[in-house]
């Protein structure tokens, strides 16, 4: 299924790998690969490093408007749905209650908005970051196993226009990586 | 490697407060304890609690296969009290679940860095409880093989539910809520199950492990949607959990019987929920913390903070007890004096004093420091308080129903020996999820108890502070 992998360069690198001693030295050489004008690249931590995305030149996440969008459809399709139920498919009169009695609907459409959200929320994380993405060629990395543990790394894509293998090896030592390798697609 | 903190009492902006996490810790020790429970062999300990637990889940098998052959005959009901066990060990269930999302989504937004210690237990504990929960709604109808007619589906008679009935947006609530904690848990887990199966030392392992994490790769870009998803679901999890221990309420606020129809219920119920989550998870915690030896991530600090929540909230419903009265005596109306005097005068005033020695009494050593931090006080608190919140519901429903408008039509609830059976059965469900959660799965949020650490600030030692060109972000705002 192409969307489960991941999109490769036509080169034979994905790029350059570069491991990082601390959340510091991260930080300090995320805002220099940014301000070296590279576009696309990524850094790695075992954990999200506060302010990080800003020293990467990252704009905002937009999944709020999404989050927002699903849950009014939620609550608005458990507002509609219960009208048509009450007034519509089945009217029954309890003690003379009107039958589009919408306050007594107002329970049901705020679970529904907030389900609507709560599925939004998570499945829109997905999409955005193409999860599930099961393979990935930085999987390769041996040393990249501890980006979940206690590994920092900074990864410079290959189709990165100002990609070139020796250039961005020399350029992630000089701002500070610890150790440097090439990860093959 | 990152620089290691002997003692980060150092970096608290409080002085001289104890550190959240103790011992020394270091990135990769941290995960080196969240993951040994998971990697290592089975204590001992851990066969003996999971033992019973399935023992008693298969008491619950047992009781719930005879209530199906035999039907709802085999439990005490009868008229008056037409709702006994069932619902008794609903609304218990659904509250004890309430902590754990009052732990993960409202600490969370109140930037409360404690919780990161104990929010994916309390989280599973939810989940588990919410679980035992929707069983007693689902087998107490009688003929379960037609609960699908609690939902709004199609079907061949052309009938739908009554959507004004609270007992029907309980169906909804519990349901919503379920499913959300659901996710809630599974997606904070996604990046700690991607440590695990970088870890792992067998392919199976890392495929399994590796199945659930989602190729998960500590991407930045990754994170920032992630944390903003996060913050989402915690905002709307906050409302959730309220919306839905009120509703719950509104099953008894809604009716008219002396007792129940009353205007405090809401905020009443959602308080003696927390209380009652709260003093589960500490149950829970300080059984795992030392099967687990994870006595450095979830400290005395920890403990003394969950005690102090539990007086809080233990006040809030010895409060409600009292509102209750006063409301009873106040309204002028003689029914509603009578249930009050009766439930703690007449035949169950046994059930309301152990309710209020349990919720109201006991708590009050929470005053006192030493008992916040002594863990066989703590121990024996917490189960007393939970005992006190079971009897909580076991008074309102059945002192209420037991003599209502027409002394004729009074009677006295005893349950049955299967009432009980299924009552002890549903800790059989609650303990074998807990032990399999706490065998197979990281009990401990590693990344975010990671982010608490002081060298994970990236300005850490923070005695230089340079702005500089590449520190401005594109919006001009200094990052």
């Amino acid at each position: 299924m192409a969307f489960l992998s991941p999109q490769l360069p036509s080169t034979e690198e994905y790029g350059v790998l570069g491991e990082f001693d601390s959340p510091r030295s991260l930080y300090r050489a995320c805002s220099q690969v940014r301000d070296a004008g590279y576009s696309r690249w990524d850094a790695h931590t075992p954990f999200p490093i506060h302010g990080l995305e800003r020293a990467m030149g990252l704009r905002d996440s937009r999944l709020a408007w999404l989050v927002l969008a699903l849950g009014l459809g939620g609550a608005a399709s458990a507002m509609v749905l219960q009208w048509w139920i009450s007034v519509h498919a089945y009217p029954l009169v309890i003690s003379g209650k009107p039958f589009y009695s919408w306050q007594a609907f107002e329970p049901e459409t705020f679970e529904i908005g907030i389900l609507g959200g709560a599925l939004g929320a998570v499945f829109g994380m997905m999409a955005f970051n193409k999860l599930p993405m099961w393979y990935h060629p930085l999987f390769a990395s041996k040393r990249f196993q501890r980006v979940t543990d206690d590994g920092f790394f900074i990864s410079i894509e290959a189709w990165d226009p100002k990609f070139d293998v020796e250039g961005c090896q020399k350029f992630l030592r000089e701002i500070g990586a610890t150790h440097v390798e090439v990860v093959l697609r | 490697m990152t620089q290691t903190i002997e003692d980060n009492a150092r970096y608290d902006p409080v002085d001289g407060r104890a550190p959240l996490i103790l011992g020394g810790h270091d990135f990769k020790s941290l995960t080196e304890a969240v993951a040994r429970p998971l990697e290592s062999k089975t204590p001992p300990g851990w066969w003996v609690v999971f033992g019973i637990s399935l023992s008693l889940l298969t008491v619950f098998g047992i009781s719930i296969g005879w209530l199906f052959w035999e039907g709802t005959g085999i439990w005490g009901l009868n008229n008056p009290v037409g709702w006994g066990f069932a619902i008794v060990n609903f609304v218990f269930w659904v509250g004890i679940g309430h902590a754990g999302t009052l732990i993960s989504a409202i600490l969370f937004l109140f930037r409360q860095k404690w919780r990161t210690s104990i929010n994916r237990s309390a989280e599973a504990m939810t989940i588990f409880a919410v679980m035992c929960a929707l069983t007693f709604p689902g087998i107490h109808i009688g003929r379960p093989w037609v609960a699908y007619w609690m939902f709004p589906l199609p079907n061949q008679m052309g009938t739908w539910p009554n959507f004004r009935s609270p007992l029907l947006w309980d169906v909804f609530a519990v349901s919503v809520y379920g499913g959300v904690s659901f996710l809630f848990w599974y997606v904070g887990m996604i990046p700690d199950l991607a440590t695990i199966r970088d870890r792992a030392p067998t392919k199976l392992r890392r495929m399994i492990y590796g199945l659930f994490a989602l190729g998960w790769r500590g991407s930045m870009r990754h994170w920032q949607h992630y944390e903003k998803m996060y913050l989402l679901l915690a905002a709307m999890a906050t409302p959730l959990v309220l919306s839905v221990h009120s509703i719950v309420s509104m099953d008894f606020a809604v009716s008219q019987l002396p007792g129940w129809h009353t205007t405090i219920f809401p905020p009443y119920f959602v308080a003696g929920a927390v209380f009652s989550g709260f003093a589960m998870v500490m149950t829970l915690m300080l059984i795992t913390r030392s099967v687990f030896q994870m006595k450095h991530i979830v400290t005395t600090r920890h403990l003394d903070n969950m005690s102090k929540i539990m007086l809080v909230t233990g006040s809030i419903v010895g409060y409600a007890y009292a509102i209750e009265f006063f409301m009873a005596w106040f309204s002028g109306n003689p029914y509603e004096r009578f249930v009050f005097l009766n439930r703690a005068l007449g035949p169950y005033a046994w059930a309301y004093w152990i309710m209020v020695t349990c919720n109201v009494v006991s708590p009050q050593l929470f005053w006192f420091r030493k008992c916040r931090t002594s863990v066989p006080i703590l121990f024996v608190l917490s189960i007393v308080v939970n005992i006190g919140m079971w009897f909580e519901r076991y008074v309102i429903v059945v002192t209420s129903l037991h003599r209502d408008f027409l002394p004729s039509s009074w009677g006295y609830y005893v349950p049955s020996f299967w009432d009980i059976s299924t009552l002890i059965g549903s800790f059989g469900l609650f303990f074998t999820m807990f032990c399999l959660f706490v065998r197979f799965l990281p009990t401990v949020a590693t990344a975010e108890v990671k982010t608490v650490l002081p060298e994970a600030d990236p300005h850490f030692p923070g005695d230089e502070r340079v702005i500089e060109r590449s520190d401005l972000a594109p919006d001009g705002g200094i990052s």
